[in-house]
């Protein structure tokens, strides 16, 4: 079970969270400009990486906000927690 | 207002088990469990800081708790706005989210709750809903409360890290609730959708039991 610092909550339960993929993927600023490669990639494809991986958790059970962490895809650290809109922290 | 034929026809989630609850606090003296039928409950949301915030703060006679997991409390039959209202009972503000916050009030006064705080909102960016059907309460106290909930809660809710005057939301035995500890007895207020009360009922009877025979 991972423990997860919610930004305004606390610590609490993976179990109380949901999970919703890579942070920072910004919407493009013209989808009409897009090829169907582009809008693919986009829409699809995701990083992979083994290490620090920012992505987007919500508290559903709690305050029911989305924030955003950066978990260690290799140990399942959670090493930083931060709200939305947020800059990334840095983390080693 | 509450309209008087509604009022009669209306049945809390956990009417028929009044006498259940009633034979448990006989069978466990330790530990004493009801349910608190009909509360008010209004949600409340609106921009921290900003003036609609302060109008509200005004209406209710309370700073709303910016500190999560906390309550702010207007004392029993304090004169402030909403001096009739309190005169019923006390109103609670408890912290849900950044902005947002449950009013909790004794029955019947959701009509006019939301009323005044929709009124104090004054269009702006906010809502105040009545949702007081949404959940029922349950009332936990008693010397032994705080291990029945312990063993269903990964909160931890010992006097060093939670006390009276704090709330929080979590699950308890995999149901969310919103858990709410009034006094240091402890008693412990269990908000829970009406239609999970039944299955926590269940949970709180069979614990109560065990932690019953384990003394």
């Amino acid at each position: 079970m991972l423990l997860i610092e919610c930004p305004w909550c606390g610590g609490r339960d993976e179990t109380e969270f949901g999970y919703g993929g890579q942070a920072h993927v910004p919407y493009p600023e013209d989808p009409h400009a897009l090829t169907d490669a582009q809008w693919a990639e986009y829409v699809f494809i995701r990083d992979n990486p083994r290490g620090p991986y920012a992505e987007r958790w919500v508290h559903s059970a709690g305050c029911r906000r989305w924030f955003n962490a950066v978990r260690d895809t290799g140990t399942n650290d959670v090493k930083a927690t931060y709200p939305i809109g947020a800059r990334k922290p840095v983390t080693s | 207002m509450m309209v008087a034929e509604t009022a009669a026809l209306r049945r809390s989630p956990l009417a028929h088990r009044e006498a259940e609850f009633a034979e448990l606090g006989q069978l466990v003296p330790r530990v004493s469990l009801r349910e608190e039928p009909f509360l008010t409950q209004v949600n409340l949301r609106v921009h921290p800081g900003s003036p609609a915030l302060a109008r509200i703060e005004r209406e209710l006679g309370l700073t709303l708790p910016g500190r999560p997991n906390t309550v702010a409390r207007v004392a029993d039959g304090s004169s402030t706005a909403l001096g009739s209202l309190t005169a019923l009972g006390s109103l609670t503000a408890l912290w849900l989210g950044p902005d947002e916050w449950l009013i909790v009030a004794p029955d019947g006064l959701a009509a006019e709750l939301t009323e005044r705080l929709a009124a104090a909102l004054d269009g702006s960016l906010g809502s105040a809903v009545d949702v007081s059907a949404n959940r029922t309460t349950l009332l936990l106290a008693g010397a032994s409360a705080r291990a029945v909930l312990e063993s269903g809660c990964a909160v931890d809710l010992h006097p060093r890290a939670f006390g009276s005057g704090d709330c929080v939301q979590t699950m308890l035995a995999r149901a969310q609730v919103v858990l709410w500890q009034l006094d240091d007895r402890p008693s412990y207020r269990i908000l829970v959708r009406g239609s999970f009360a039944d299955y926590l009922a269940d949970w709180l009877s069979a614990t109560i039991r065990t932690e019953g025979k384990s003394r």
